[in-house]
């Protein structure tokens, strides 16, 4: 069976700086995948060729089995994969029920000049589901500057399961969220469809090792280790080049 | 944390309040303000027809600037392209002032079409230069063909035919003015049902964030011509209007300054808001007559004066009076209940 995303070879350089170099990664549906690496590893690089953001400078991705590798960002996310961003960004100007109703009509092509789509009641009532599955719905009416940047957070991740992914890139959505609220992200996150293939990069490791069944570990632009959550923990170059440094200060301020 | 869906009817009646009942309300309003002017001000028609037609050339331009965050001191272009065609359609036959303003339309947003190919690519300041630059290429055309545009000397002769062959245009400007009123009314309608729909809102994701709006699956540059494109339609009928209800059509409809100014109308109503470009529009041309008519000499630096105090202390422009008004409305309410 062709995996549902499938990263080979991926390699990126910018100058002299390697950001990303041989990297492959396969992911099926249902699999909660972690990516972890310290600071500069090219976490973020590596979420952005995936997404389209960025182009490899070789290698290839592919989404159930079709290549798209030099696809436009914007129609992977109509094929089905989608991202979050690690720092909000939210349209200051937008209800919480607009940023939600947005992604649907864009999701079904509704929100062109000329479309007529669902009526608007339809679309209302979808947003109200995915605002409520994650504990928004009071929120809706509130501009998304308003709220509470957990909340800000949660509403990245209803903005995404508004376009229906099958595979989903999360890019920390825990960072910046104060300790208190991270349990909500979390719940947020084991809620979240089975089916739907993850793929999060985080660096607050009690959610990593709670959440993902797998664990990819990068370091300067390299896979250093792949593995079940407790391998990847034991292996001795993971723990020199990442969990050492990071095992007593496990989240940032 | 499953917060009860408080009552679904509740929320799907927030989700209709905002639509279509407001804005013919407000068309309303409007419509009967431009009624009621007709009878107190009979010896103002050519100045509230000024007024209408500034209106509609602001509102077009609100929806790029306000609604998608582009920036361009080179509107004119499109209102020129309809003021030019709407002339000269009429100097060479075609009378029917419909069907001028029809021509007016498919000319601003023909122009809309070959300049917003070329000005959305770019953003910020080199987007600006590249405005500036299609409308003096523009205007430098129009000057040019002086054969059929007559140049710096201007279009005249434009002698438009009876409002559908009932209703002249007369001397006293009613015709004129009832005529305008209704083709901005009727636009207004349709341009707040645009920004309120999907795609307005989509346009207003663009103009805050295009990396955000790239992830949602949406992609920019044609979503912002599409709007460019209506705007020139709109733009290219307020200029046709002023061809028709003037009779004449000069380079200026296609200057820098008749750009500038309409920008300076919608900050001064407040962008991203039809009503504020709607109420920029009135309270400049309105103010710039009165202040005039009083002072021949100072009546520039009041005008300068006005803006500094409103832009100085209304950044978001005097519309935004009304929704603090409104909000502290609804809070007294709230606390009465």
């Amino acid at each position: 069976m062709t995996p549902l995303l499938d990263v080979r070879g991926l390699h990126k350089a910018f100058g002299g700086l390697v950001v990303a170099s041989d990297i492959s990664l396969a992911l099926n549906p249902a699999d909660r995948v972690a990516l972890i690496g310290p600071n500069g590893a090219g976490k973020t690089s590596f979420v952005n060729m995936v997404s389209g953001a960025l182009a490899p400078s070789s290698g290839s991705v592919s989404l159930a089995g079709r290549d798209i590798t030099h696809m436009p960002e914007v129609r992977r996310v109509r094929l089905g994969l989608v991202r979050t961003f690690q720092v909000s960004r939210l349209f200051r100007s937008l209800t919480v029920r607009e940023h939600v109703e947005l992604a649907i009509r864009q999701r079904d092509g509704e929100a062109g000049i000329f479309s007529r789509g669902r009526p608007n009641s339809a679309v209302s009532d979808e947003a109200a589901s995915h605002l409520d599955a994650l504990g928004l719905l009071p929120d809706a009416g509130r501009l998304s500057r308003e709220i509470a940047y957990g909340q800000q957070r949660l509403l990245e991740l209803a903005i995404a399961m508004a376009l229906a992914p099958k595979v989903l890139l999360l890019d920390e959505p825990a960072a910046g969220v104060p300790h208190d609220e991270t349990a909500r992200i979390e719940r947020a996150l084991d809620r979240l469809p089975p089916s739907l293939a993850i793929l999060m990069i985080e660096h607050d490791m009690d959610l990593v090792f709670r959440f993902a069944s797998r664990v990819v570990v990068l370091a300067s632009g390299r896979v250093i280790g792949d593995g079940a959550p407790a391998e990847v923990a034991d292996n001795a170059r993971v723990r020199e080049a990442y969990l050492g440094s990071y095992a007593h200060a496990r989240r940032k301020p | 944390m499953t917060a009860a869906i408080p009552n679904l009817t509740a929320w799907r009646k927030q989700a209709a309040s905002a639509r279509i009942g407001r804005d013919v309300v407000g068309v309303t309003i409007v419509a009967l303000a431009g009624g009621a002017a007709y009878f107190t001000f009979p010896d103002d028609l050519a100045l509230l027809r000024s007024v209408m037609i500034a209106a509609l050339f602001v509102l077009s331009l609100d929806l790029v600037v306000g609604y998608c965050g582009v920036a361009t001191l080179g509107h004119a272009a499109l209102y020129g392209a309809g003021a030019y065609a709407a002339g000269i359609a009429c100097v060479r036959g075609i009378v029917d002032p419909l069907m001028l303003l029809g021509i007016g339309a498919i000319a601003g947003g023909l122009a809309a079409l070959i300049t917003g190919s070329i000005i959305l690519r770019a953003t910020g300041l080199p987007q600006l230069v590249l405005s500036i630059a299609t409308l003096e290429l523009g205007r430098e055309a129009a000057n040019k063909a002086s054969r059929i545009t007559g140049g710096s000397d201007g279009l005249t002769g434009i002698e438009p035919g009876a409002l559908l062959g009932l209703f002249t245009f007369d001397l006293w400007g009613r015709t004129a003015y009832l005529f305008s009123l209704i083709v901005l009314v009727v636009l207004l309608f349709l341009l707040l049902r645009l920004v309120r729909s999907p795609f307005g809102l989509l346009c207003r994701g663009i103009k805050e964030d295009r990396i955000r709006i790239r992830s949602m699956g949406a992609s920019v540059f044609p979503q912002l011509l599409k709007m460019y494109v209506v705007s020139g339609m709109v733009a290219g009928i307020a200029g046709a209007l002023a061809a028709v209800t003037t009779g004449v059509v000069g380079l200026d409809s296609l200057g820098f300054e008749k750009s500038a100014m309409a920008i300076v109308m919608l900050v001064l109503g407040g962008a991203g808001s039809l009503y504020g470009a709607l109420t920029g529009a009135a309270v400049f041309v309105v103010f710039e007559h009165v202040v005039s008519s009083i002072n021949p000499f100072h009546w520039l630096s009041m005008v300068g004066a006005l803006l500094i105090v409103v832009v100085l202390f209304l950044p978001r422009g005097l519309w935004s009076l009304a929704g603090q008004i409104e909000r502290r409305l609804l809070r007294l309410r709230g606390v009465g209940e």
